[in-house]
């Protein structure tokens, strides 16, 4: 019979895995795609048995995923917002813990956007402008309250196209759909994006600190390499690479 | 417990034009090519079959991801649509348009398809005898018999368009009124903690979709009795 076999085997392997030490679950906000591809790669040099993995997307969809039990060992937002509301009702394991602030800038893959402003963004030139939706995400929140401070809300608003979280929303600028976006300063200084059409740095007086912070939820509880994940984002090599990113450090 | 906003209303209102439009254009263009399929005896019928079924297959981010790319400016569609001076069609209700006829094709050709070949060749021959020509055997016989074709496949293109999320995310751009259709505002209101106004749209949302299959499975009997 090789249907016993098969179940051995596939006994065997699930058993090999777990004897392996530890693997994590990380879940990031967008605007962190490249900088954290970066540390962790950094970080499995020094840890080359652990196991990372990164999962994307939107602070906003974990948070709701967490409480509901998804397999994430460490949570980084984009809105410190969310890993604090986690915190009070029982999801975190650590205490919050803030690891920078993030900037928004005006990029484009067509235009010159360093040589643009704001206010560039009445021109009949650019018929759409991507911003994250400000519903949910808070580099999109942020954007919007950087166009109403600037009094241009109203005249821009029919032009605005709204992408999911702030990579999605880099996307429709890339691909030339949208000729300019408000985006994370991390997503516009990586190699890929930073080589098209500049940026132009959107005053933080504009708009309400874009304050980030991350946990180790409950799940993680005893598992180790969460804990040594954590302490590595405070060494030098990872503050050095989200400098790099544009990231402003806490202290 | 119902409580839909203005805006849930307008996604509603959106969804419903979006998938009435696309229901009648792919009756236009579906019936000929399910009508081709079901006649024609030549080799290359079987690759256009499959072609038609591609996005019964195809994850909803393959289809999104080209369509933004070539209806963007630097792709062939997007170059074509801005030579005619429409402009770009992602962030549009017609860019929707053109990704939910690709998106909902095969609901409507192979029902149809099906339908045709459930008549045979017989009552076409009929026809001929009494002097009908082609075109018009295919109106006073071919669709008469049938008609319960056209209605299933009408009422799973609408249901399927409806039903569309990945695409419409992908090349939309989320513009209330022009491209936030009903499950992309239920996506925004969970994403929001919304989970009230998720709750009411998604009851919405089921109790139509339950309606329509229970429509379908109605006439499905008639479809038997054809062949």
């Amino acid at each position: 019979m090789i249907l016993p076999k098969i179940l051995i085997f596939i006994c065997a392997l699930v058993l090999s895995m777990s004897a392996y030490a530890e693997k994590i679950n990380i879940a990031a906000a967008a605007d962190l795609k490249f900088a954290m591809d970066e540390i962790v790669a950094k970080f499995r040099e020094v840890n080359a048995k652990d196991d990372v993995d990164v999962i994307y997307g939107s602070s906003g969809k974990f948070y709701t995923q967490i409480q509901q039990g998804a397999p994430y060992d460490l949570y980084f937002s984009a809105d410190i917002a969310f890993p604090r509301e986690l915190a009070k009702s029982g999801f975190s394991f650590s205490e919050v813990i803030p690891y920078a602030f993030g900037r928004i800038v005006l990029w484009s893959a067509t235009m010159e956007a360093n040589k643009m402003s704001l206010d560039s963004l009445t021109s009949s030139k650019i018929s759409h402008i991507a911003i994250a939706n400000p519903k949910h995400a808070p580099y999109g929140k942020r954007a919007e309250e950087a166009l109403r401070a600037s009094r241009l809300w109203e005249r821009v608003e029919p032009k605005l196209v709204y992408g999911e979280n702030i990579a999605h929303t880099a996307q429709f600028v890339q691909t030339g759909n949208a000729q300019v976006g408000i985006i994370a300063l991390s997503l516009a200084l990586n190699p890929a994006l930073a080589n098209k059409g500049g940026y132009w740095l959107i005053p933080d007086t504009l708009h309400a600190p874009l304050e980030q912070a991350f946990i180790i939820t409950k799940r993680a509880q005893g598992n180790d390499l969460a804990k040594k994940f954590a302490d590595y984002m405070r060494s030098s090599a990872t503050r050095t690479i989200m400098t790099k990113y544009g990231f402003v450090l806490p202290n | 417990m119902m409580h839909l906003t203005p805006s849930d209303i307008q996604a509603i209102w959106l969804t419903i034009k979006l998938a009435g439009v696309v229901t009648l254009i792919l009756l236009l263009i579906g019936t000929p090519i399910a009508w081709w399929l079901a006649r024609t005896k030549v080799w290359w019928k079987r690759p256009i079959g499959a072609v038609v079924a591609l996005p019964l297959v195809l994850p909803p981010s393959v289809l999104g991801f080209y369509l933004l790319l070539a209806m963007g400016p630097n792709g062939p569609v997007g170059q074509f649509t801005q030579a005619l001076g429409i402009g770009h069609l992602p962030f549009t209700f017609w860019g929707l348009v053109i990704a939910s006829i690709f998106y909902s094709l095969p609901f409507m050709v192979q029902p149809l398809q099906n339908a045709f070949e459930a008549i045979g060749e017989r009552p076409l021959e009929v026809a001929a005898t009494l002097r009908a020509s082609p075109l018009d055997a295919f109106f006073t016989v071919a669709v008469p018999l049938a008609l319960p074709g056209f209605i299933t496949a009408s009422i799973l293109t609408f249901a399927h368009t409806v039903g569309e999320f990945g695409v419409v995310l992908m090349i939309g751009g989320n513009i209330p009124g022009e491209t936030r259709v009903a499950s992309v505002q239920i996506y925004d209101h969970v994403e929001a903690l919304e989970y009230m106004q998720a709750h009411s749209l998604s009851a919405v949302m089921l109790i139509f979709s339950f309606a329509v299959l229970l429509c379908v499975y109605t006439w499905r009997p008639s479809v038997k009795r054809v062949g």
